[in-house]
């Protein structure tokens, strides 16, 4: 029994040594230049994680249930072409639809939403009812959403042309802020902690939450404990799907555009935050806290990196080498307690 | 070779401790050659810790190990192959894919040709694995698919590769978990054969009878301790079972003080969807009754279980529950209906490893949990899984302790709370006390006879004889997916099961 409690002290490490990690990494920035630790540069690398930690959260619902979801990166693209074409300023000159009238701002949101649930649910389906691997079935709707995507991207008058003239009340919700100045918060990253929030309200509190938990700790098990396990894969792949249709939704406005090529690759910084994080590979294991440090380390390599003038092809082999070092620990603790 | 030492295999005064327990105490083992030994204690006493250690898997603290009286550092499973000890693992991990030569002779193929251009020679990876078998008089095809044979085809597989390897100590745990009374007696004959041999066969398993059988000597453990070597003929069940837990169990089961009422449970003329399974079987199960089903592997029994819960399709027949006629096409209908399953594989589709005693707990029965705005309110989770650790004295530092840190026994009984907490009228056990230490079996025992004295209906699958003989009202026997028969509790013997077990056609 003494052991057991040895390994929950040593999990209790291993689960906050991502955050010793930030720190560390935070403070060796620092002392290469003082001018990095500032609210500004603060505040920008959490406008930056914004939509990556929203992406992030739905891909850890899928990773939590064993599963993986490649498709994430093209459903940010899609729902960023959708909401983009609906939101363009009545006087620019190349707009999307030429005689759309004045849209209240929610509604192309919420048909971006929808759209990302929508393929989300797809997945789900494929997964769940025709029992096609993860992997093959999200693959197949990343490639098939980009062809769709692009599809509409060209159709006339747009003819593949990038979206932009964006309304000033879409933009500001990528890049205004409430209040000014030095202590101004930014909408983005406001709605990023909301979405934080609500997930970790899902995870740990709903039915839907524990049987996520169950299906990726042992489905089978879960099948014979009476829980809908078709039903629930749906959902936590449409729940995904929505989620990358609202972060497809804020890199528009945060950007002021949108092309096809939007959220390209996005799937795998995603999902290298989460594993990052602490979210298992072999399902059953993660939470929201993990994902978050995910999600703020590669922020800070990214942008902390660049600060001190690191160039970026060093900064993807230190990223690389983050994620392969990270899950070598994570299988570690697994293996050790066999 | 050396001159024959008295013994092969010595290890003295084993040592080891992990953090804060002692898992192995001045523990000794000697094994003389030509022998079966049995090692014998409850889970948790430190058999395989011992068996780590001889193994170089855990390296010990103290203590020495000495083959054939030459003092032995084995650092590791390839150190201990290559000093002639292999192991038989419970849980057999063959390559499913590859022939049965190749599995035998993975990583060291033989080779043809000159290097660096050599191939596998398949020749002669035939010829030695027919010779092999010969040798063992097993009947196995050196070019099937292992994917392709029974376990106890995989598990005679394993001991020829063991031989193999030359191997002149073998450690078998619990060969015969998953045997049939036909396939015990051909393991037997290749011990026997190995025994001949001189090999010295180091047998792990919790079947009384079977040890006292097969083995030469016994040594007995608990709590990490060496509690004694004797031989077998000077044992007997009791004297064994006394020595493993250090207290005197008069009975082997409790007493039943339940009593069956009005039928709960028909079931008329069931047959499965698959023409292999079970066919046409009709049998009534009582409030307060628990009905024990015996048969041999294969007798179709699981597959019943998993039809009246709904994870089997049933091609015709009826049930009926409380007089009236139930459709049970998933475990959902199943748990609408108030029946629960208990599954016979406990880690493949029982616990979930990675979550926590409550999470386990709670699993089949979130609705309960509800508060406001449908959330869940955990506090009352861990209070109701608490009370489940109580109840049936689950050993456990804490419910947010993880499943998979229990042993075997305790994972049962969190696996029991889960299920009552859905408030059943009809337990399906599927196998509840396997691969548990008899302490914890007779726990078990007593809450199911506690469970049927509140009114519960239960079903029980053993293929233990004695275990259904000593806790069934009536028992039901199963062969090749009919129901030969329903014999009274008081008056089956293992006989009468026995021959309505071996009943074909």
């Amino acid at each position: 029994m003494e052991a057991t409690k040895g390994s929950r002290a040593k999990s209790i490490f291993s689960q906050n040594a991502i955050w010793i990690v930030l720190v560390l990494l935070i403070a060796a920035i620092t002392i290469m230049d003082t001018n990095f630790l500032s609210i500004t540069t603060f505040r920008d690398m959490l406008v930056q994680s914004s939509t990556r930690l929203i992406i992030a959260l739905g891909a850890a619902f899928v990773l939590i249930t064993a599963g993986t979801d490649l498709s994430a990166g093209r459903v940010v693209g899609l729902t960023a072409v959708v909401s983009a074409s609906m939101l363009q300023s009545a006087d620019y000159a190349n707009k999307f639809f030429p005689d759309l009238p004045h849209l209240p701002l929610l509604l192309p949101i919420i048909i971006a939403i929808v759209v990302g649930l929508i393929v989300g649910l797809i997945n789900g389906i494929i997964v769940a009812k025709f029992n096609v691997p993860p992997f093959i079935a999200t693959l197949g709707t990343m490639v098939a959403v980009y062809g769709a995507n692009s599809l509409y991207f060209d159709m006339p008058p747009n003819q593949s042309q990038p979206i932009g003239g964006l309304r000033d009340d879409f933009s500001d919700l990528g890049t205004g802020s409430i209040g000014s100045g030095d202590w101004s918060l930014p909408y983005i990253v406001l709605i990023a902690i909301f979405v934080a929030f609500i997930v970790w309200v899902v995870f740990n509190k709903t039915t839907l939450g524990k049987n996520m938990y169950a299906i990726g700790g042992n489905i089978q098990a879960a099948h014979v404990s009476g829980i809908n396990v078709a039903k629930c894969l749906m959902w936590i792949y449409g729940i995904a799907g929505a989620l990358y249709g609202l972060a497809g939704v804020l890199e528009a406005a945060r950007t002021g555009g949108a092309t096809n090529n939007y959220g390209n690759m996005y799937e795998l910084d995603a999902i290298a935050a989460c594993v990052v994080g602490g979210v298992s590979t072999t399902g059953g294991v993660g939470r929201v806290k993990g994902v978050i440090a995910g999600v703020l380390i590669f922020t800070v390599i990214n942008y902390g990196l660049t600060y001190i003038g690191i160039s970026p092809y060093w900064q993807l082999i230190i990223k690389g080498a983050i994620i392969v070092v990270a899950v070598a620990f994570d299988i570690r603790k697994y293996v050790a307690k066999k | 070779m050396a001159e024959q030492h008295p013994y092969l295999l010595e290890m003295n005064n084993i040592t080891k401790t992990f953090p804060g327990v002692k898992a192995l105490d001045n523990v000794t083992l000697k094994v003389r050659p030509g022998t079966v030994h049995a090692l014998m204690g409850e889970n948790g006493a430190g058999k395989s810790t011992l068996m780590k250690c001889l193994f170089g898997i855990y390296h010990p603290d103290a203590g020495e190990i000495f083959l054939n009286g030459q003092k032995a550092d084995i650092k590791s499973s390839k150190d201990a192959l290559n000093n002639g000890v292999s192991m038989i693992h419970q849980e057999l991990h063959p390559v499913p894919q590859r022939s049965v030569m190749e599995n035998i002779w993975l990583g060291r193929f033989p080779m043809k040709g000159v290097r660096p251009v050599r191939f596998i020679d398949h020749k002669k990876m035939y010829k030695d694995t027919a010779q092999l078998f010969e040798d063992l008089n097993m009947d196995i095809d050196p070019n099937q698919l292992v994917g392709e044979l029974s376990v106890s085809k995989i598990q005679s597989l394993e001991i020829a590769k063991a031989v193999s390897f030359n191997s002149r100590i073998i450690v078998m745990d619990e060969p015969t978990s998953s045997l049939t009374g036909n396939e015990v007696e051909q393991l037997f004959a290749i011990i026997n054969k190995l025994r001949a041999r001189g090999v010295a066969i180091i047998y792990i398993s919790h079947k009384m009878e079977e040890i006292l059988r097969i083995s030469d000597d016994v040594t007995i453990m608990r709590d990490g301790k060496y509690i004694g070597t004797w031989p077998s003929p000077e044992l007997t069940i009791d004297m064994i079972i006394q020595r493993m837990v250090g207290r005197d169990l008069s009975e082997r089961y409790p007493e039943r003080t339940n009593v069956p009422g009005d039928v709960m449970l028909k079931v008329d003329g069931l047959t499965s969807a698959n023409p292999k399974s079970f066919k046409d079987v009709s049998f009534e199960l009582r409030k307060g009754e628990i009905l024990g089903v015996g048969g041999l592997v294969g007798a179709q029994r699981t597959e019943l279980m998993e039809a009246l819960f709904g994870l089997r399709s049933v091609k015709s027949g009826a049930i009926y529950k409380d007089g009236k006629q139930v459709t049970i096409k998933s475990p959902i209908d199943a748990k609408k209906h108030k029946i629960a399953l208990l599954t016979e594989e406990r880690r493949v589709t029982g616990i979930f490893p990675v979550l926590s005693i409550t999470e386990n707990t709670a699993i089949a029965n979130l609705p309960l949990y509800k508060g406001p705005l449908g959330l869940l309110n955990e506090s009352k989770m861990r209070d109701e899984a608490k009370k489940g650790v109580e109840k049936f004295r689950t050993k456990t530092p804490s419910v947010s302790q993880l499943i998979r840190n229990l042993s075997g026994g305790n994972q049962q009984k969190v696996l029991l709370a889960r299920w009552l907490l859905t408030d059943p009228d009809i337990l399906l056990l599927d196998e509840p006390t396997r691969g548990i230490d008899i302490g914890a079996k007779y726990e078990i025992y007593q809450i199911i006879i506690d469970l049927a004295k509140q009114g519960k209906s239960i079903i029980m699958i053993s293929s233990e004889m004695p275990e259904l003989i000593g806790m069934s009202d009536r028992i039901m026997v199963m062969s090749e997916g009919r129901a030969t028969g329903i014999l009274d509790g008081k008056d089956a013997t293992e006989q009468s099961i026995m021959r309505l077990a071996a009943q074909t056609g």
